[in-house]
Protein backbone atom coordinates (compact mmCIF):
# COMPACT_ATOMS: atom_id res chain seq x y z
CA UNK A 1 0.00 0.00 0.00
CA UNK A 2 1.10 3.29 -0.92
CA UNK A 3 1.39 6.14 1.86
CA UNK A 4 -1.14 8.22 -0.10
CA UNK A 5 -4.04 6.14 -0.21
CA UNK A 6 -7.70 7.14 0.10
CA UNK A 7 -10.45 5.79 1.38
CA UNK A 8 -14.03 7.38 0.68
CA UNK A 9 -17.40 6.29 2.29
CA UNK A 10 -19.74 6.06 -0.13
CA UNK A 11 -23.20 6.85 1.55
CA UNK A 12 -26.11 5.27 0.14
CA UNK A 13 -29.74 6.08 1.11
CA UNK A 14 -32.67 3.90 -0.46
CA UNK A 15 -30.37 1.96 -2.29
CA UNK A 16 -28.77 5.31 -4.37
CA UNK A 17 -25.44 6.40 -4.02
CA UNK A 18 -25.43 10.89 -3.21
CA UNK A 19 -24.30 13.60 -4.89
CA UNK A 20 -21.24 14.36 -2.07
CA UNK A 21 -20.25 11.12 -2.49
CA UNK A 22 -19.19 11.49 -6.13
CA UNK A 23 -17.94 15.09 -5.13
CA UNK A 24 -15.87 13.14 -2.24
CA UNK A 25 -14.63 10.40 -4.63
CA UNK A 26 -12.90 13.35 -7.60
CA UNK A 27 -11.23 15.01 -4.44
CA UNK A 28 -10.17 11.72 -3.08
CA UNK A 29 -8.40 10.89 -6.62
CA UNK A 30 -7.17 14.27 -7.26
CA UNK A 31 -5.57 13.54 -3.57
CA UNK A 32 -4.26 10.19 -4.25
CA UNK A 33 -2.96 10.35 -8.02
CA UNK A 34 -0.80 13.23 -7.24
CA UNK A 35 1.09 11.17 -4.57
CA UNK A 36 0.72 7.62 -6.23
CA UNK A 37 -1.75 6.50 -4.27
CA UNK A 38 -5.22 4.92 -4.45
CA UNK A 39 -8.90 5.28 -4.21
CA UNK A 40 -10.76 2.78 -2.62
CA UNK A 41 -14.59 3.21 -1.21
CA UNK A 42 -16.84 1.48 1.33
CA UNK A 43 -20.47 0.82 1.02
CA UNK A 44 -22.68 -0.76 3.44
CA UNK A 45 -25.72 -2.90 3.85
CA UNK A 46 -27.96 -5.02 0.63
CA UNK A 47 -27.04 -4.44 -2.48
CA UNK A 48 -23.86 -2.20 -1.72
CA UNK A 49 -22.63 -3.91 -4.42
CA UNK A 50 -24.37 -2.48 -7.02
CA UNK A 51 -22.15 0.46 -7.14
CA UNK A 52 -19.23 -0.63 -8.14
CA UNK A 53 -19.49 1.30 -11.56
CA UNK A 54 -20.40 4.76 -10.54
CA UNK A 55 -17.49 4.20 -7.44
CA UNK A 56 -15.10 3.22 -10.58
CA UNK A 57 -16.30 6.00 -12.79
CA UNK A 58 -15.25 8.76 -10.41
CA UNK A 59 -11.97 7.03 -9.13
CA UNK A 60 -12.31 3.91 -6.80
CA UNK A 61 -10.06 0.87 -7.83
CA UNK A 62 -11.73 -1.06 -5.08
CA UNK A 63 -15.60 -0.97 -3.54
CA UNK A 64 -15.24 -2.66 0.13
CA UNK A 65 -18.56 -3.75 0.55
CA UNK A 66 -20.31 -4.84 3.95
CA UNK A 67 -23.22 -6.23 2.84
CA UNK A 68 -25.26 -7.09 6.41
CA UNK A 69 -29.17 -6.86 6.06
CA UNK A 70 -28.39 -5.09 9.82
CA UNK A 71 -26.76 -2.16 7.85
CA UNK A 72 -30.03 -1.24 5.59
CA UNK A 73 -30.52 1.85 7.73
CA UNK A 74 -28.16 4.39 9.36
CA UNK A 75 -26.66 2.52 12.56
CA UNK A 76 -24.08 5.07 14.30
CA UNK A 77 -21.89 2.18 16.21
CA UNK A 78 -21.69 -0.15 13.53
CA UNK A 79 -20.90 1.75 10.54
CA UNK A 80 -18.59 3.73 12.49
CA UNK A 81 -17.11 -0.05 13.25
CA UNK A 82 -17.26 -1.07 9.38
CA UNK A 83 -15.77 2.51 8.32
CA UNK A 84 -12.59 2.33 10.94
CA UNK A 85 -12.42 -1.90 10.03
CA UNK A 86 -12.14 -0.71 6.18
CA UNK A 87 -9.70 2.12 7.22
CA UNK A 88 -7.55 -0.08 8.75
CA UNK A 89 -7.71 -3.04 5.79
CA UNK A 90 -6.81 -0.78 3.07
CA UNK A 91 -4.13 1.09 5.14
CA UNK A 92 -6.15 4.47 3.94
CA UNK A 93 -3.37 8.01 4.53
CA UNK A 94 -7.29 10.23 4.54
CA UNK A 95 -10.82 9.10 4.78
CA UNK A 96 -12.70 11.33 3.21
CA UNK A 97 -16.81 11.29 4.34
CA UNK A 98 -19.36 13.69 2.71
CA UNK A 99 -20.60 16.11 5.25
CA UNK A 100 -24.27 15.13 5.04
CA UNK A 101 -26.34 14.53 8.42
CA UNK A 102 -25.24 10.70 8.45
CA UNK A 103 -21.47 11.80 7.72
CA UNK A 104 -21.02 14.44 10.29
CA UNK A 105 -22.30 11.60 12.53
CA UNK A 106 -20.17 8.93 11.60
CA UNK A 107 -16.78 10.09 10.86
CA UNK A 108 -16.29 11.74 14.24
CA UNK A 109 -17.12 8.43 16.06
CA UNK A 110 -15.10 6.20 13.45
CA UNK A 111 -11.88 8.90 13.81
CA UNK A 112 -12.07 8.07 17.83
CA UNK A 113 -12.21 4.69 17.35
CA UNK A 114 -8.88 5.25 15.51
CA UNK A 115 -7.33 7.39 17.65
CA UNK A 116 -7.16 9.99 15.36
CA UNK A 117 -7.97 13.49 14.31
CA UNK A 118 -10.75 14.45 11.67
CA UNK A 119 -11.51 17.72 9.95
CA UNK A 120 -14.79 18.64 9.36
CA UNK A 121 -16.75 20.91 6.84
CA UNK A 122 -14.45 21.32 4.75
CA UNK A 123 -14.31 23.84 2.05
CA UNK A 124 -11.12 23.20 0.39
CA UNK A 125 -8.09 20.11 1.01
CA UNK A 126 -5.03 19.36 -0.11
CA UNK A 127 -2.41 16.02 0.85
CA UNK A 128 1.37 15.41 1.19
CA UNK A 129 2.30 12.16 2.55
CA UNK A 130 5.27 14.37 4.45
CA UNK A 131 3.35 17.02 5.52
CA UNK A 132 -0.22 15.37 5.99
CA UNK A 133 -3.61 16.49 5.34
CA UNK A 134 -4.64 20.40 4.64
CA UNK A 135 -7.67 22.08 4.96
CA UNK A 136 -9.99 25.18 4.86
CA UNK A 137 -13.05 25.23 6.65
CA UNK A 138 -15.36 28.08 7.11
CA UNK A 139 -15.29 28.72 11.14
CA UNK A 140 -17.74 30.93 13.44
CA UNK A 141 -20.24 30.19 10.94
CA UNK A 142 -18.64 30.99 8.19
CA UNK A 143 -17.16 34.73 9.60
CA UNK A 144 -14.06 33.49 9.37
CA UNK A 145 -11.97 30.55 7.28
CA UNK A 146 -9.83 28.66 8.77
CA UNK A 147 -6.41 26.58 7.56
CA UNK A 148 -5.82 23.29 9.60
CA UNK A 149 -4.28 20.47 9.07
CA UNK A 150 -3.43 16.77 10.60
CA UNK A 151 0.47 16.77 10.53
CA UNK A 152 0.92 13.09 11.61
CA UNK A 153 -1.93 11.09 12.39
CA UNK A 154 -3.04 8.83 10.13
CA UNK A 155 -6.05 8.03 8.91
CA UNK A 156 -6.90 11.68 8.61
CA UNK A 157 -10.31 12.19 8.51
CA UNK A 158 -11.71 14.67 6.61
CA UNK A 159 -15.48 14.80 6.45
CA UNK A 160 -16.70 17.72 2.72
CA UNK A 161 -19.20 20.11 2.56
CA UNK A 162 -21.78 19.07 -0.18
CA UNK A 163 -21.96 21.09 -3.14
CA UNK A 164 -17.98 22.71 -3.12
CA UNK A 165 -16.17 20.40 -4.85
CA UNK A 166 -16.67 19.00 -8.32
CA UNK A 167 -18.10 15.57 -9.36
CA UNK A 168 -16.16 14.99 -12.35
CA UNK A 169 -16.52 11.48 -13.93
CA UNK A 170 -14.21 9.52 -15.77
CA UNK A 171 -13.81 6.66 -18.35
CA UNK A 172 -12.28 4.73 -15.49
CA UNK A 173 -13.66 1.02 -15.46
CA UNK A 174 -15.85 -0.33 -12.63
CA UNK A 175 -14.50 -1.05 -9.07
CA UNK A 176 -13.45 -4.11 -8.11
CA UNK A 177 -15.79 -5.40 -5.52
CA UNK A 178 -13.97 -6.86 -2.22
CA UNK A 179 -16.37 -7.98 0.74
CA UNK A 180 -15.41 -6.70 3.80
CA UNK A 181 -15.20 -9.08 6.98
CA UNK A 182 -15.78 -7.40 9.79
CA UNK A 183 -15.20 -9.14 13.42
CA UNK A 184 -16.49 -6.70 16.19
CA UNK A 185 -20.20 -6.01 13.84
CA UNK A 186 -23.07 -7.61 16.13
CA UNK A 187 -25.82 -9.16 14.17
CA UNK A 188 -27.87 -6.57 14.77
CA UNK A 189 -26.78 -2.69 16.03
CA UNK A 190 -27.80 -2.13 19.27
CA UNK A 191 -28.62 1.43 17.83
CA UNK A 192 -29.69 2.24 14.89
CA UNK A 193 -32.65 3.85 12.78
CA UNK A 194 -35.99 2.41 13.01
CA UNK A 195 -38.18 4.13 10.86
CA UNK A 196 -38.08 7.02 8.66
CA UNK A 197 -40.12 9.73 8.32
CA UNK A 198 -40.48 11.70 5.08
CA UNK A 199 -40.88 15.49 4.77
CA UNK A 200 -43.64 16.75 3.24
CA UNK A 201 -43.84 16.24 -0.99
CA UNK A 202 -39.80 15.48 -0.77
CA UNK A 203 -38.93 18.30 -0.02
CA UNK A 204 -35.32 19.34 -1.12
CA UNK A 205 -32.96 19.64 1.85
CA UNK A 206 -31.09 23.40 2.68
CA UNK A 207 -27.82 21.92 2.90
CA UNK A 208 -27.54 19.49 0.14
CA UNK A 209 -29.92 22.03 -2.76
CA UNK A 210 -27.92 23.55 -5.75
CA UNK A 211 -30.50 26.18 -5.50
CA UNK A 212 -31.57 27.76 -2.42
CA UNK A 213 -34.66 30.22 -2.05
CA UNK A 214 -35.12 31.60 1.42
CA UNK A 215 -38.36 34.19 3.23
CA UNK A 216 -38.17 36.35 5.60
CA UNK A 217 -39.95 39.28 7.61
CA UNK A 218 -40.49 41.19 4.27
CA UNK A 219 -43.34 37.93 3.45
CA UNK A 220 -45.34 39.71 6.29
CA UNK A 221 -47.47 37.12 6.86
CA UNK A 222 -46.59 33.03 6.84
CA UNK A 223 -49.70 32.82 3.82
CA UNK A 224 -47.04 34.73 1.42
CA UNK A 225 -44.71 31.99 2.10
CA UNK A 226 -46.20 30.26 -1.17
CA UNK A 227 -44.33 33.02 -3.42
CA UNK A 228 -41.23 31.69 -2.19
CA UNK A 229 -42.63 28.24 -2.70
CA UNK A 230 -43.32 28.98 -5.85
CA UNK A 231 -40.08 30.16 -7.16
CA UNK A 232 -39.05 27.30 -5.59
CA UNK A 233 -40.66 24.58 -7.85
CA UNK A 234 -39.61 26.15 -10.61
CA UNK A 235 -36.33 26.37 -9.82
CA UNK A 236 -35.69 22.91 -8.54
CA UNK A 237 -34.72 24.62 -5.28
CA UNK A 238 -34.81 24.17 -1.82
CA UNK A 239 -36.93 26.67 0.41
CA UNK A 240 -34.93 28.56 3.54
CA UNK A 241 -35.74 30.95 6.01
CA UNK A 242 -34.77 33.11 8.21
CA UNK A 243 -34.36 32.70 11.85
CA UNK A 244 -36.95 35.23 12.56
CA UNK A 245 -39.78 33.90 10.43
CA UNK A 246 -38.71 30.18 12.32
CA UNK A 247 -38.52 31.72 15.44
CA UNK A 248 -42.25 33.44 14.70
CA UNK A 249 -43.56 29.57 13.66
CA UNK A 250 -43.80 30.31 9.90
CA UNK A 251 -42.00 27.54 9.01
CA UNK A 252 -40.21 24.85 10.72
CA UNK A 253 -36.58 25.33 11.66
CA UNK A 254 -35.83 22.34 9.20
CA UNK A 255 -35.39 25.81 6.97
CA UNK A 256 -33.48 27.69 8.91
CA UNK A 257 -30.39 29.25 6.95
CA UNK A 258 -27.61 30.88 9.37
CA UNK A 259 -25.75 30.66 12.75
CA UNK A 260 -28.62 28.37 14.40
CA UNK A 261 -29.71 26.63 11.21
CA UNK A 262 -27.95 25.01 8.64
CA UNK A 263 -25.27 26.50 6.74
CA UNK A 264 -25.40 26.35 2.99
CA UNK A 265 -22.98 27.00 0.09
CA UNK A 266 -25.67 26.54 -3.27
CA UNK A 267 -24.97 27.65 -6.71
CA UNK A 268 -27.60 30.52 -6.29
CA UNK A 269 -28.91 31.71 -3.23
CA UNK A 270 -32.15 33.95 -3.49
CA UNK A 271 -32.26 35.68 -0.51
CA UNK A 272 -36.56 37.38 -0.45
CA UNK A 273 -37.29 39.61 2.09
CA UNK A 274 -34.41 39.10 4.36
CA UNK A 275 -32.59 42.32 5.61
CA UNK A 276 -29.60 39.76 6.43
CA UNK A 277 -28.42 40.03 9.98
CA UNK A 278 -25.35 39.03 10.73
CA UNK A 279 -26.02 35.31 12.03
CA UNK A 280 -28.41 34.63 8.29
CA UNK A 281 -25.10 36.41 6.49
CA UNK A 282 -23.30 33.53 8.39
CA UNK A 283 -24.69 30.49 6.87
CA UNK A 284 -25.07 31.47 3.43
CA UNK A 285 -22.37 34.11 2.08
CA UNK A 286 -20.25 31.36 0.74
CA UNK A 287 -22.87 30.82 -2.00
CA UNK A 288 -21.54 31.07 -5.48
CA UNK A 289 -24.43 34.08 -7.06
CA UNK A 290 -26.64 35.47 -4.46
CA UNK A 291 -29.26 37.52 -5.27
CA UNK A 292 -31.35 39.79 -3.04
CA UNK A 293 -34.82 41.14 -3.15
CA UNK A 294 -35.68 44.09 -0.50
CA UNK A 295 -37.56 47.18 -0.62
CA UNK A 296 -34.75 48.25 1.63
CA UNK A 297 -32.25 49.79 -0.02
CA UNK A 298 -29.67 50.03 2.66
CA UNK A 299 -30.36 46.32 4.06
CA UNK A 300 -27.39 44.72 4.94
CA UNK A 301 -27.88 41.63 2.63
CA UNK A 302 -27.04 44.11 -0.28
CA UNK A 303 -23.74 44.25 1.17
CA UNK A 304 -23.01 40.52 -0.24
CA UNK A 305 -25.36 39.92 -3.03
CA UNK A 306 -23.88 39.36 -6.40
CA UNK A 307 -27.40 40.81 -7.78
CA UNK A 308 -29.62 43.35 -5.70
CA UNK A 309 -32.91 43.61 -6.63
CA UNK A 310 -34.76 47.12 -4.72
CA UNK A 311 -38.25 46.71 -4.70
CA UNK A 312 -41.38 45.20 -3.54
CA UNK A 313 -41.19 41.56 -3.34
CA UNK A 314 -45.07 41.02 -4.12
CA UNK A 315 -44.48 42.47 -7.53
CA UNK A 316 -40.86 40.72 -8.41
CA UNK A 317 -41.43 36.97 -7.49
CA UNK A 318 -44.54 36.24 -9.22
CA UNK A 319 -42.57 37.71 -12.13
CA UNK A 320 -40.01 36.20 -11.33
CA UNK A 321 -41.56 32.89 -11.57
CA UNK A 322 -43.03 32.87 -14.87
CA UNK A 323 -39.88 34.23 -16.31
CA UNK A 324 -38.45 31.54 -15.74
CA UNK A 325 -41.35 28.83 -16.14
CA UNK A 326 -41.28 30.28 -19.93
CA UNK A 327 -37.81 29.75 -19.82
CA UNK A 328 -37.26 26.43 -18.57
CA UNK A 329 -40.83 25.75 -20.91
CA UNK A 330 -38.20 26.70 -23.61
CA UNK A 331 -35.62 24.28 -22.97
CA UNK B 1 -31.03 9.18 37.27
CA UNK B 2 -27.49 10.76 36.58
CA UNK B 3 -27.25 12.91 33.52
CA UNK B 4 -24.12 14.50 32.49
CA UNK B 5 -23.94 17.42 30.43
CA UNK B 6 -21.24 18.71 27.86
CA UNK B 7 -20.95 22.69 27.68
CA UNK B 8 -18.50 24.79 26.33
CA UNK B 9 -17.93 28.13 26.43
CA UNK B 10 -17.69 29.90 23.08
CA UNK B 11 -17.51 33.79 21.61
CA UNK B 12 -21.35 35.54 21.70
CA UNK B 13 -22.90 34.61 18.15
CA UNK B 14 -23.40 38.16 17.38
CA UNK B 15 -19.80 39.21 17.70
CA UNK B 16 -17.91 41.24 14.43
CA UNK B 17 -15.07 38.54 14.10
CA UNK B 18 -11.60 39.87 14.69
CA UNK B 19 -7.78 38.07 13.98
CA UNK B 20 -5.61 38.29 16.54
CA UNK B 21 -2.19 39.07 15.63
CA UNK B 22 -0.91 35.80 15.73
CA UNK B 23 -2.88 35.43 12.56
CA UNK B 24 -4.29 32.23 13.78
CA UNK B 25 -6.50 32.93 16.87
CA UNK B 26 -9.23 35.08 17.12
CA UNK B 27 -9.14 38.58 19.12
CA UNK B 28 -11.07 38.04 22.19
CA UNK B 29 -10.91 41.58 23.57
CA UNK B 30 -14.16 42.98 24.23
CA UNK B 31 -15.75 39.70 22.88
CA UNK B 32 -18.46 38.04 25.60
CA UNK B 33 -17.91 34.53 26.04
CA UNK B 34 -21.93 32.58 26.19
CA UNK B 35 -22.43 29.11 26.68
CA UNK B 36 -22.76 27.18 23.41
CA UNK B 37 -26.63 27.81 22.40
CA UNK B 38 -26.30 24.02 21.40
CA UNK B 39 -25.61 23.49 24.95
CA UNK B 40 -28.14 25.13 26.21
CA UNK B 41 -30.84 22.96 24.89
CA UNK B 42 -28.71 19.61 26.61
CA UNK B 43 -28.83 21.07 29.57
CA UNK B 44 -32.40 22.25 29.23
CA UNK B 45 -33.01 18.57 28.20
CA UNK B 46 -31.16 17.16 31.10
CA UNK B 47 -33.37 19.27 33.42
CA UNK B 48 -36.87 18.12 32.08
CA UNK B 49 -35.72 14.78 32.64
CA UNK B 50 -34.63 15.27 36.27
CA UNK B 51 -37.98 17.20 36.63
CA UNK B 52 -40.29 14.40 34.80
CA UNK B 53 -38.88 11.97 37.12
CA UNK B 54 -38.84 13.89 40.26
CA UNK B 55 -35.60 12.67 40.94
CA UNK B 56 -32.12 12.08 39.30
CA UNK B 57 -29.41 14.67 39.57
CA UNK B 58 -27.88 16.68 36.50
CA UNK B 59 -24.24 17.69 36.23
CA UNK B 60 -22.36 20.10 34.06
CA UNK B 61 -18.83 19.75 32.84
CA UNK B 62 -16.93 21.61 30.64
CA UNK B 63 -13.22 21.58 29.99
CA UNK B 64 -11.27 24.96 29.07
CA UNK B 65 -9.72 28.31 30.42
CA UNK B 66 -10.87 29.80 33.52
CA UNK B 67 -13.31 31.99 32.40
CA UNK B 68 -15.58 28.97 31.61
CA UNK B 69 -16.41 28.62 35.54
CA UNK B 70 -18.79 32.02 34.82
CA UNK B 71 -20.26 30.13 31.86
CA UNK B 72 -20.93 26.85 34.78
CA UNK B 73 -22.21 29.48 37.30
CA UNK B 74 -25.25 29.97 34.71
CA UNK B 75 -25.59 26.39 33.86
CA UNK B 76 -26.25 25.98 37.83
CA UNK B 77 -28.19 29.13 37.79
CA UNK B 78 -30.42 27.44 35.10
CA UNK B 79 -30.48 24.21 37.43
CA UNK B 80 -27.85 22.19 36.99
CA UNK B 81 -27.12 20.60 40.68
CA UNK B 82 -23.03 21.09 40.39
CA UNK B 83 -20.21 21.90 38.28
CA UNK B 84 -17.01 20.67 37.53
CA UNK B 85 -14.18 22.53 34.93
CA UNK B 86 -11.35 20.59 33.88
CA UNK B 87 -9.77 24.03 33.79
CA UNK B 88 -6.82 24.70 30.99
CA UNK B 89 -6.84 27.18 28.53
CA UNK B 90 -5.82 25.28 25.88
CA UNK B 91 -8.77 23.10 25.58
CA UNK B 92 -10.72 25.62 23.73
CA UNK B 93 -8.61 25.15 20.48
CA UNK B 94 -8.01 21.20 21.10
CA UNK B 95 -9.40 19.13 18.92
CA UNK B 96 -12.59 17.16 19.26
CA UNK B 97 -10.40 14.05 20.41
CA UNK B 98 -8.81 15.39 23.49
CA UNK B 99 -12.46 16.85 24.88
CA UNK B 100 -14.01 13.95 24.22
CA UNK B 101 -11.42 12.19 26.24
CA UNK B 102 -11.83 14.97 29.04
CA UNK B 103 -15.57 14.40 29.28
CA UNK B 104 -15.04 10.22 29.34
CA UNK B 105 -12.74 10.47 32.62
CA UNK B 106 -15.27 12.61 34.20
CA UNK B 107 -17.97 9.95 33.14
CA UNK B 108 -15.82 7.12 33.96
CA UNK B 109 -15.61 8.03 37.02
CA UNK B 110 -19.41 9.57 37.22
CA UNK B 111 -21.46 6.79 36.03
CA UNK B 112 -24.11 8.59 34.32
CA UNK B 113 -27.00 6.90 32.79
CA UNK B 114 -27.06 9.90 29.82
CA UNK B 115 -24.91 12.41 28.62
CA UNK B 116 -26.16 15.48 26.83
CA UNK B 117 -24.03 17.81 24.59
CA UNK B 118 -24.78 20.42 21.94
CA UNK B 119 -24.60 18.84 18.28
CA UNK B 120 -21.64 21.08 18.13
CA UNK B 121 -19.36 24.48 20.05
CA UNK B 122 -20.45 27.51 17.87
CA UNK B 123 -17.46 29.11 16.80
CA UNK B 124 -15.18 25.43 15.69
CA UNK B 125 -18.46 24.47 14.25
CA UNK B 126 -17.13 20.55 14.26
CA UNK B 127 -19.45 18.46 15.79
CA UNK B 128 -17.14 15.77 17.20
CA UNK B 129 -17.36 15.78 20.73
CA UNK B 130 -20.23 13.93 20.96
CA UNK B 131 -19.80 10.88 18.86
CA UNK B 132 -16.03 10.48 19.70
CA UNK B 133 -17.19 10.44 23.38
CA UNK B 134 -19.13 7.52 22.91
CA UNK B 135 -16.64 5.58 21.18
CA UNK B 136 -14.21 5.93 23.80
CA UNK B 137 -17.17 4.87 26.24
CA UNK B 138 -18.21 2.73 23.94
CA UNK B 139 -21.87 3.47 24.43
CA UNK B 140 -24.73 3.95 21.73
CA UNK B 141 -25.09 7.41 20.52
CA UNK B 142 -27.49 9.71 18.50
CA UNK B 143 -26.29 12.85 17.05
CA UNK B 144 -28.32 16.73 16.34
CA UNK B 145 -31.77 15.17 18.06
CA UNK B 146 -35.04 17.41 18.08
CA UNK B 147 -36.87 14.65 19.86
CA UNK B 148 -35.93 12.99 22.58
CA UNK B 149 -37.90 10.04 24.90
CA UNK B 150 -36.69 8.02 27.65
CA UNK B 151 -38.49 4.83 28.37
CA UNK B 152 -36.85 3.18 31.78
CA UNK B 153 -33.46 1.42 29.88
CA UNK B 154 -33.75 2.73 26.35
CA UNK B 155 -33.95 5.63 24.27
CA UNK B 156 -36.30 6.85 21.40
CA UNK B 157 -34.48 9.93 19.10
CA UNK B 158 -35.38 11.86 16.38
CA UNK B 159 -32.95 13.75 14.23
CA UNK B 160 -33.10 15.65 10.90
CA UNK B 161 -31.68 14.56 7.73
CA UNK B 162 -31.88 15.62 4.43
CA UNK B 163 -35.72 15.91 3.60
CA UNK B 164 -36.72 13.19 6.19
CA UNK B 165 -36.29 12.38 9.88
CA UNK B 166 -34.74 9.89 11.21
CA UNK B 167 -35.91 8.10 14.06
CA UNK B 168 -33.33 5.85 15.80
CA UNK B 169 -33.92 3.62 19.01
CA UNK B 170 -30.95 2.65 21.57
CA UNK B 171 -30.22 1.67 25.32
CA UNK B 172 -28.61 3.40 28.01
CA UNK B 173 -26.20 4.42 28.76
CA UNK B 174 -25.86 6.66 25.76
CA UNK B 175 -24.79 10.12 24.71
CA UNK B 176 -27.36 12.25 22.55
CA UNK B 177 -26.16 15.17 20.91
CA UNK B 178 -28.88 18.30 20.79
CA UNK B 179 -30.14 19.96 17.87
CA UNK B 180 -32.11 23.45 17.42
CA UNK B 181 -36.14 22.72 17.70
CA UNK B 182 -35.65 20.30 20.84
CA UNK B 183 -37.18 22.58 23.79
CA UNK B 184 -37.14 26.47 24.61
CA UNK B 185 -34.50 26.85 27.37
CA UNK B 186 -35.42 28.43 30.36
CA UNK B 187 -33.33 31.63 31.46
CA UNK B 188 -32.02 31.46 35.04
CA UNK B 189 -34.61 32.90 38.07
CA UNK B 190 -33.39 35.30 40.17
CA UNK B 191 -34.11 32.47 43.03
CA UNK B 192 -31.42 30.29 40.72
CA UNK B 193 -28.89 32.73 39.89
CA UNK B 194 -28.98 33.16 44.27
CA UNK B 195 -29.06 29.38 45.19
CA UNK B 196 -25.93 28.66 41.99
CA UNK B 197 -23.88 30.60 44.35
CA UNK B 198 -24.29 28.10 46.79
CA UNK B 199 -24.08 25.41 44.29
CA UNK B 200 -20.68 23.36 44.30
CA UNK B 201 -18.52 23.79 41.06
CA UNK B 202 -15.53 22.21 41.11
CA UNK B 203 -12.22 22.89 39.55
CA UNK B 204 -9.43 20.07 38.27
CA UNK B 205 -6.38 20.16 36.16
CA UNK B 206 -6.45 17.59 33.16
CA UNK B 207 -3.54 16.09 35.06
CA UNK B 208 -5.99 15.60 37.92
CA UNK B 209 -8.32 13.12 35.70
CA UNK B 210 -5.18 10.88 34.05
CA UNK B 211 -5.42 12.67 30.82
CA UNK B 212 -2.47 13.23 28.73
CA UNK B 213 -1.68 17.62 28.55
CA UNK B 214 1.29 16.32 25.22
CA UNK B 215 -2.28 16.18 22.57
CA UNK B 216 -2.93 19.90 23.84
CA UNK B 217 0.33 20.98 23.52
CA UNK B 218 2.71 20.69 20.48
CA UNK B 219 2.16 16.85 20.04
CA UNK B 220 -1.80 17.90 19.23
CA UNK B 221 -3.40 15.98 16.14
CA UNK B 222 -5.34 18.76 14.81
CA UNK B 223 -2.81 22.35 14.07
CA UNK B 224 -4.85 25.19 13.61
CA UNK B 225 -2.12 26.92 10.76
CA UNK B 226 -4.06 30.04 10.06
CA UNK B 227 -7.23 32.00 10.56
CA UNK B 228 -7.97 34.54 8.04
CA UNK B 229 -11.37 36.79 7.19
CA UNK B 230 -13.28 35.40 3.77
CA UNK B 231 -12.32 37.33 0.83
CA UNK B 232 -14.74 40.05 0.37
CA UNK B 233 -17.45 39.01 -2.17
CA UNK B 234 -17.49 41.65 -5.56
CA UNK B 235 -19.84 44.78 -4.86
CA UNK B 236 -23.46 43.83 -5.18
CA UNK B 237 -25.07 44.90 -9.28
CA UNK B 238 -28.12 46.94 -8.12
CA UNK B 239 -31.47 46.20 -10.48
CA UNK B 240 -34.17 49.01 -10.02
CA UNK B 241 -36.98 50.15 -12.17
CA UNK B 242 -40.25 48.82 -12.93
CA UNK B 243 -40.47 45.11 -11.99
CA UNK B 244 -41.27 43.55 -15.53
CA UNK B 245 -37.85 45.20 -16.68
CA UNK B 246 -36.04 44.44 -13.57
CA UNK B 247 -36.45 40.54 -13.55
CA UNK B 248 -36.20 40.28 -17.51
CA UNK B 249 -32.48 41.97 -16.54
CA UNK B 250 -32.14 39.44 -13.45
CA UNK B 251 -32.81 36.29 -15.73
CA UNK B 252 -30.61 37.37 -18.36
CA UNK B 253 -27.92 38.20 -15.92
CA UNK B 254 -28.52 34.60 -14.28
CA UNK B 255 -28.66 32.80 -17.21
CA UNK B 256 -25.39 34.62 -19.54
CA UNK B 257 -23.27 36.46 -17.00
CA UNK B 258 -23.35 34.06 -13.96
CA UNK B 259 -24.54 30.74 -15.49
CA UNK B 260 -26.34 29.01 -12.58
CA UNK B 261 -29.77 28.80 -14.79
Amino acid sequence: MGQADVLVFAERREGQIKRPVLEALTAARKLATAHGGEVSALALGPGAAAHAAVAGQYGARRLLVVEAPGLELYAPEAYAVALAAAARHVEAAVVLVPATAMGRDLAPRAAARLATGCLSDVTDLEFDPRQGLRARRPVYSGKAIATVAIPKARPAFATLRPNVFPAEPTESPPAAVEPLQVAELAATPRVRVVRVEKAARGELDVAEAAIVVSGGRGLRAPENFKLVRELAEVLGAAVGASRAVVDAGWIPHAHQVGQTGKVVSPQLYIACGISGAIQHLAGMSSAKVIVAINKDPQAPIFKIATYGVVGDLFEILPRLSEAIRRLKAEG
Amino acid sequence: MKILVGVKHVPDTAARVRIAEDGVSLDEREIKMILSPYDEFALEEALRQREARGEGEVLVVSAGAETAQATLRQCLAMGADRALLIQDARYDRADGLARARALAAVARREQPALILVGKYGVGTDEGQTGPMLAELLGWPHAAAVVRLQVHGERFEAHREIEGAVEVLEGPLPAVITTEKGLNEPRYPSLQGIMAAKRKPLDVVSPQALGLDAEELGPGQRVVWERLELPSPRPACRTLEGDPDTVVAELVRLLREEAKVL
